[in-house]
């Protein structure tokens, strides 16, 4: 029961904290509002035995992230221009949110250790690891040792992500450009004439 | 207990996951601005890996570290490696993202997408 009400908790705090990035038009509220989910996430993580991916959550997603979202609003104006409510999007969001908890309500009860997830391939590095890796950590043995191809995987995809960041705003292949005034008005003035 | 009141007990936290990830679903497909469309996906990303993160779960389970003790009952460790290698791709998407929308503010002065739309409109209606 307790671990319940830790759980729904943070996690109405996380839908408090989503509603308002969405909500809130100023860029540095939402980038930092966005970070703010992210920490509880962490927490939430940590709730739920994943310690690891509590820390990796707390680094990458609430640090790392935020970082490059400020150094990209440097370069950006500062407020949204105000939308009100759409509908359409509304409804879609909702039908596939309908859709979805269908599908959800074929899983197994939440927490049962006896669900098809806990008895195929997990007994086994549980119970392997520590005469064939020897590490205490088993999360440490299946990332680096039995899955270390998933795991040069990651890394071919963040070499290719930093060379994409690189060809796209680096100036080694293009050469720089004054960002243009948001000129409607003087072409609207121009058709007109 | 009515069947159905069980189940709802029983998969709460799935439940409240699918909320958020409706809340990101809506920033990404309803919001004009790209830096907004970019945080909602942050959003449902994370709400995604706690979805797996729960599926890993084991009633009165500890993290997966082993502790020494022959009874102990550990959470799942497999989900918990996955989700780790989707955090760190998560972050690189989200940084080739930030890139372009530069690229973009830098060509039409403008992160909004329908005023991008509306430029795009006036010139092909000059040419």
């Amino acid at each position: 029961m307790a671990g319940f009400l830790v759980n729904a908790s943070l996690i109405a705090l996380l839908a408090l904290i989503a509603i308002l990035a969405l909500r809130l038009h100023r860029l540095f509220a939402v980038v930092m509002l966005s970070g703010a989910f992210s920490l509880v996430a962490a927490a939430q993580f940590v709730v739920l035995d994943a310690v690891d991916v509590a820390f990796t959550e707390a680094a990458v997603g609430a640090g790392i992230s935020t970082v490059l979202a400020l150094a990209t609003l440097s370069l950006l104006p500062a407020q949204e221009k105000p939308h009100s409510i759409s509908l359409v999007p509304a409804f879609l969001a909702t039908l596939t949110g309908l859709l979805l908890a269908v599908a959800v309500s074929d899983l197994p009860v939440f927490g049962d250790p006896k669900a098809p997830i806990h008895n195929h391939v997990a007994p086994e590095y549980i119970i392997g690891s520590e005469q064939a890796i020897g590490v205490p950590n088993i999360v440490t043995s299946v990332l680096a040792s039995y899955r270390s191809f998933d795991t040069f995987g990651e890394t071919l995809v963040v070499f290719t992500a930093v060379l994409a960041v690189l060809l796209i705003i680096g100036g080694y292949t293009r050469t720089p450009q004054k960002p243009k005034k948001a000129k409607r008005k003087t072409k609207g003035s121009q058709n007109a004439g | 207990m009515n069947p159905f009141i069980e189940q709802l007990l029983g998969q709460w936290n799935y439940y409240l996951v699918i909320v958020l990830m409706m809340i990101g679903f809506y920033g990404v497909i309803a919001r004009g601005n790209m830096v907004k469309k970019i945080v909602g996906l942050n959003i449902f990303q994370t709400s995604v890996f706690m979805l797996y993160i729960s599926m890993g779960k084991v009633a009165q389970g500890t993290a997966p570290i082993l502790t020494g003790d022959p009874t102990t009952v550990y959470s799942n460790p497999l989900p918990h490696v996955l989700i780790l290698t989707a955090i760190v791709v998560g972050v690189s998407t989200t940084a080739v993202g930030y890139a372009l929308i530069i690229r973009i503010h830098e060509s039409f002065g403008t992160i909004e997408d329908d005023d991008i739309i509306a430029q795009l409109d006036d010139e092909e209606d000059v040419s």
